[in-house]
């Protein structure tokens, strides 16, 4: 390298560049802390399923009780169907899934739970009216379960958890038929 | 007699005919009103699409709604609350000032107090300069040595100088 070739340069203080590298890791800390704490955990195939808060709609509880967690339906198989009123998708599968309810309703083994996402409470009553559903209903107040279970973030989705509380199963899209709907959760219920 | 009756049946009918329209429009919201709360919300569905102008019918169902809280009389601040408690944080358009969201607000800040500092460090580094060049002459030998008291490329070039005189 040749004189010429030199630049001079003002140099920065040493205390200055201490400041700025300190104050950009303590924000990068400070970013990274605050996205673990925002992070929910997710649902995990053949895994527990974590444990989320269900608020019933008014006349869509599960045996009158208002408010419960996925924890409380141990030892039944659940299928949990992510629906919105706004969804057209999702008014196909309603009648069948309607129906299949219907057929489990009895035996006890099985509970069905709608969580209705990101939904007005009006359109949400329409819909349950219009289609007749009896199966327990509950808005997913802040996204809390869509974020746990839905992978996709569309509707409808459905999900099926063992009676150990694992998620076995996941149908993206409408379910086609009662049939396809009995297929899905009767495989865990042996 | 008859005249000053007619006149006030008239009176009468005129003034509720206004008081009517007037009721009719507090208890209907416009789409104005709507829009101006719409605005400060996001789409559920779609990303970064604000709900005042997005087409989708989630979004036609949630204008409804604030219309229909407006009629009931709620106030704005009541309406943009009942959707964040209802759906999350997330659609609102303004960062919830509480906890980590502060950031938001204070990084920018900070981004221009910085920027203010340096530019401020840099214009009087280059103030300073003109008047060291300026007191050349008879004093140039001086005013190098405190020069290059500070920076050693200064003393390199002088001693070249030197070498080349």
């Amino acid at each position: 390298m040749t004189e010429e070739n030199i630049v001079p340069k003002r140099g920065v203080a040493l205390w200055t560049q201490i400041t700025i590298f300190a104050f950009l890791v303590g924000l990068l800390a400070l970013v990274g802390i605050g996205l673990q704490r925002a992070q929910k955990p997710m649902a995990e195939f053949n895994q527990p399923v974590p444990d989320f808060d269900i608020f019933y709609y008014e006349g869509y509880e599960y045996n009158n009780t208002p408010k419960m967690k996925l924890s409380d339906f141990q030892g039944k198989v659940v299928l949990v169907n992510i629906w919105a009123s706004w969804c057209k998708p999702c008014e196909q599968e309603a009648p069948e899934l309607q129906e299949a309810w219907q057929f489990y309703k009895e035996g006890g083994q099985v509970v069905f739970v709608g969580v209705d996402y990101v939904d007005t409470p009006i359109g949400a009553k329409q819909y349950l009216t219009k289609f007749n559903i009896t199966f327990p209903n509950a808005p997913d107040l802040q996204s809390s379960i869509s974020s746990i279970l839905n992978r996709n973030m569309g509707v409808p989705e459905s999900y099926v958890i063992d009676r150990q509380g694992i998620l076995r199963s996941v149908k993206i899209g409408p379910f086609a038929s009662v049939n396809e709907i009995k297929a899905f959760v009767d495989a865990w219920l042996e | 007699m008859k005249k000053y009756l007619s006149l006030v049946l008239f009176l009468f009918v005129f003034v509720s005919l206004f008081t009517s329209v007037a009721f009719a429009q507090e208890t209907t919201p416009t789409d104005n009103q709507v829009n101006a709360i719409a605005k400060q919300l996001f789409c559920p569905v779609c990303q970064n699409t604000p709900l005042d102008v997005c087409p989708t019918e989630a979004c036609r169902q949630w204008r409804e709604l604030i219309r229909q809280m407006l009629s009931e009389g709620k106030t704005e601040a009541e309406i943009l609350q009942y959707f964040e408690d209802q759906y999350g944080p997330r659609v609102r358009q303004e960062p919830p000032r509480a906890g980590f969201s502060w950031l938001a607000y204070i990084i920018p800040l900070l981004v221009i107090a910085a920027g203010v500092f340096f530019l401020f460090r840099a214009l009087k580094g280059w103030t300073k300069a003109p008047v060291a060049e300026s007191a050349s002459g008879g004093v140039r030998n001086d005013v190098s040595k405190k020069v290059s008291a500070q920076d050693d490329y200064v003393v390199r070039l002088e001693d070249e100088l030197k070498k080349r005189k």
